[in-house]
């Protein structure tokens, strides 16, 4: 016999492992170093199977909801996929929320879920839940693997779907005897699904005419949305727009696609904007959107959406593209591969006169950041942890005011540096993904700026968060009320702020800290706020609450009122009130 | 008195080749749920391909709306292609099983109508007919609104099912 003949026998091209097993090895294949999961009955074969496994790192979450959060935020970090592994029936559908954030801000996740045994399935059995049907909508593709020779291949297909053309979740259901039973593992690593082929080149012709249209525009503007994230586009964009010399607003989702520290950046359009970015956006004569949606959020009343504008839309998903809005030149394709070709043909046009009324609008109506000596603005809490961290930490959100102002006064200058919900708009989402990203970016600073009310449908991750030493600085901008809710009740329901106050039904957040073994600390002024920065950006082993106690009253400006136009901003509660 | 409705939203025929899973007719059907589009008739059935299968779709709506049809079917994993008939020549049918009481007017002059629209009565009783009619969805709308006025006690359509013609081009007379 022959070593050859030999080494084949040892090594054949397929082996035969379990179910969980050949999971646990295609993940590792698929270079997944950490699943956020929670075990349960039917998942036990794959928990039995990672017990002793000591090369994929299992983050045990105290909820799914929250874990498939933290795989969001890991994602998001990264651009990797993130993973989580929940049992059948409720640990499926607790993960249905985050699953739907991520569809919405499309996140590459890969959530696994156990199912009862195959042979019960429609009997009700003990923690059935049709998982596949429940989260139809809100996944780009799902799976329910009945055969365990076909598990290693819907594993990597779903991991290919979930990362190419437009990110989103993927879920596989695993039922519980089909983990058991002993299949083919072949480690082919190869995916081809006819069906699946997103167009990543534009059209040339396409191209072609939108860098002409560019060129002679007097008034152009570039509009960048998540798809610059999601398509690490970043580089090309800023490349291009400096080079051209044309402004830049981003999306609440393109936050850190383009410097904000450059002369060209008018900061976050939208309902809570910049002035200037949102006049810039109605009077451009020509509107170059790039990996953006034309969200709701953003064109504010649609028949008064930038009417003076010629428009250009680049996206992967041709769904994307004149599903609000009309454009004149829609290119589908890969921003990271159109961007470049636009600006080998474009020349930079001549702007100086758009730039000065940029300039006036600029200087007439610049974001405002109040301060007091005894008492702590919010948007004053905002730039000081901007300052503190120097523009360089991973900030996370919820949802709310905080968020808004999170993302009109952090200078974010950074890709991959702003996590929050934007389409959904979930709640609790912040300090779970916050832990995510902390985990998968460990030499980063990862501030998770919060609200009160936000905080409380995930603060029990901080038991988490202590166990595996995740330092994450929770900012809590605590005004003891559901903030934005408040602030519409008070602008569009007569003052009536329906059950949005907690007024002094909060928890003590500083000893909630402690007593999960995380560092708390509170601050009523702006010094005591410096200190605690300071202290708790130093703290590198363990979670810190900061509990920052601010103005309770203030509310988040500029704002378009809902319906109104883009350029029908205002400013103050008094402008509110006058509307 | 005829008691039809005119719709005046342009209607689209859409052929749509799937992978044959249930999964997947249903992300399909849910789509037009979920987006709020018109679903006027759905046909799902094996194409000569196996593992394939082939909707044919009815709908209603301008042409924006139809576009965006068709981009979401599209971002569906497992669709293959989807063709928009509408304006293309193509070969439809629709089969249609209605049964038509023969109380009032008796059965010669029902069956005269059915031989109009070469419907065959496939089920005979005292008092009623059951006849079998293929064509076009207009042809098969015609037949039923002609028969409705004698009372129409049941009847089954399978909607459209539809294919390209080979040849789309005009004939050359000279």
């Amino acid at each position: 016999m022959s070593l050859k003949s030999v080494k084949k026998a040892a090594m054949p091209d397929t082996q035969t492992f379990n179910g969980a097993e050949i999971l646990i090895k295609t993940l590792a294949d698929l270079d997944v170093d950490t699943i956020f999961g929670y075990p349960g009955g039917a998942v036990l074969p794959i928990y039995d199977s990672l017990f002793d496994n000591h090369d994929l790192k299992h983050v045990l979450i105290r909820h799914e909801q929250a874990g498939t959060h933290a795989a969001d935020g890991y994602a998001r970090a990264t651009g990797k996929p993130g993973v989580v592994l929940a049992t059948s029936g409720p640990g499926g559908t607790n993960t249905v929320t985050g699953i739907a954030t991520a569809m919405m801000d499309s996140i590459p996740l890969v959530v696994l879920t156990g199912q009862v045994p195959t042979s019960v399935i429609g009997n009700d059995a003990f923690q059935e839940a049709d998982i596949v049907g429940i989260t139809r909508p809100i996944t780009k593709q799902n799976y329910l693997v009945r055969d365990v020779n076909e598990l290693e291949d819907v594993l990597r297909e779903a991991f290919h779907i979930a990362t190419n053309g437009r990110p989103g979740p993927v879920l596989v259901d695993l039922p519980k005897d089909m983990l058991n039973t002993t299949g083919n593992y072949k480690c082919n690593d190869k995916v081809d699904i006819p069906s699946f082929k997103p167009t990543l080149h534009g059209h040339q012709p396409q191209i072609a005419k939108a860098a002409k249209m560019l060129s002679e525009a007097k008034k152009p503007l570039i509009y960048v949305g998540g798809g610059a994230i999601s398509g690490e586009a970043w580089k090309e964009v800023t490349a291009f727009a400096e080079r051209l010399n044309v402004p830049v607003t981003t999306t609440l989702m393109g936050l850190g696609a383009f410097p904000e520290s450059r002369p060209q950046s008018l900061g976050m359009l939208g309902m809570h904007g910049t002035w200037y970015a949102n006049m810039a956006m109605t009077e451009c004569d020509v509107l170059l959107a790039v990996g953006a949606r034309f969200d709701d959020r953003v064109t504010g009343r649609l028949n008064g959406f930038s009417q003076k504008s010629r428009k250009i839309h680049i996206d992967i998903d041709p769904s994307c593209i004149g599903k609000n809005v009309d454009v004149e030149i829609p290119i589908v394709g890969d921003v990271k591969r159109v961007i470049p070709a636009i600006d080998k043909l474009a020349k930079p046009p001549e702007i100086s006169e758009w730039w000065d009324t940029i300039h006036s609008w600029q200087k007439e109506h610049p974001l405002v950041v109040p301060r007091g000596d005894d008492k702590i603005y919010p948007q004053h809490m905002v730039k000081m942890i901007s300052e503190v961290t120097g523009g360089n930490a991973i900030v996370v959100t919820d949802v709310g005011q905080h968020q808004m102002w999170a993302a009109q006064h952090y200078k974010f200058n950074h890709p991959r540096s702003w996590i929050s919900s934007g389409g959904l708009g979930t709640m609790g989402y912040g300090f779970p993904a916050a832990m995510g990203a902390a985990l998968a970016c460990p030499d980063r600073d990862v501030v998770c700026i919060t609200g009160d009310g936000g905080f409380q449908m995930s603060s029990y991750e901080l038991a988490t968060a202590v166990e595996y030493k995740i330092p994450v600085k929770i900012a809590l901008m605590n005004n003891n009320c559901l903030g934005m809710v408040r602030q519409w009740q008070q602008l569009f329901y007569k003052n009536r702020t329906s059950y949005s106050v907690f007024g002094s039904n909060n928890p003590d957040f500083v000893k909630m800290a402690e007593s999960y073994g995380a560092v708390g600390m509170r601050a009523t002024n702006p010094e005591e706020m410096r200190e605690v920065l300071n202290k708790a950006m130093k703290i590198k082993d363990a979670p810190v609450l900061m509990d920052f106690q601010v103005v309770e009253t203030e509310n988040c400006y500029p704002m378009v009122p809902s319906g109104a136009a883009l350029d029908e901003m205002v400013e103050s509660d008094e402008e509110a009130n006058k509307g | 008195m005829s008691t039809t409705t005119i719709i005046k939203t342009p209607k689209h025929t859409l052929s749509v080749l799937v992978k044959h899973n249930l999964n997947t007719l249903s992300r399909i059907i849910g789509i037009f749920s979920a987006k709020g589009f018109e679903l006027d008739s759905v046909t799902f059935a094996s194409e000569a391909e196996p593992g394939m299968a082939r909707l044919t779709i009815t709908t209603r709506g301008d042409e924006r709306t139809v576009e965006q049809i068709n981009k979401h079917l599209h971002n569906v994993v497992d669709v293959l292609k989807v063709t928009n008939l509408t304006h293309k020549k193509c070969i439809e049918r629709e089969l249609a099983i209605v049964k038509v009481s023969t109380a009032k007017v008796g059965r010669p002059e029902i069956m005269l109508i059915a031989q109009a629209f070469k419907a065959k009565v496939i089920d005979i009783t005292s008092d009623k007919l059951a006849l079998e009619v293929t064509g076009n969805t207009d042809k098969v709308d015609a037949m039923i609104e002609v028969l409705r006025p004698y009372g129409i006690i049941a009847m089954s359509r399978t909607g459209s099912i539809a294919l390209k013609r080979e040849f789309q081009g005009a004939v050359n007379i000279n």
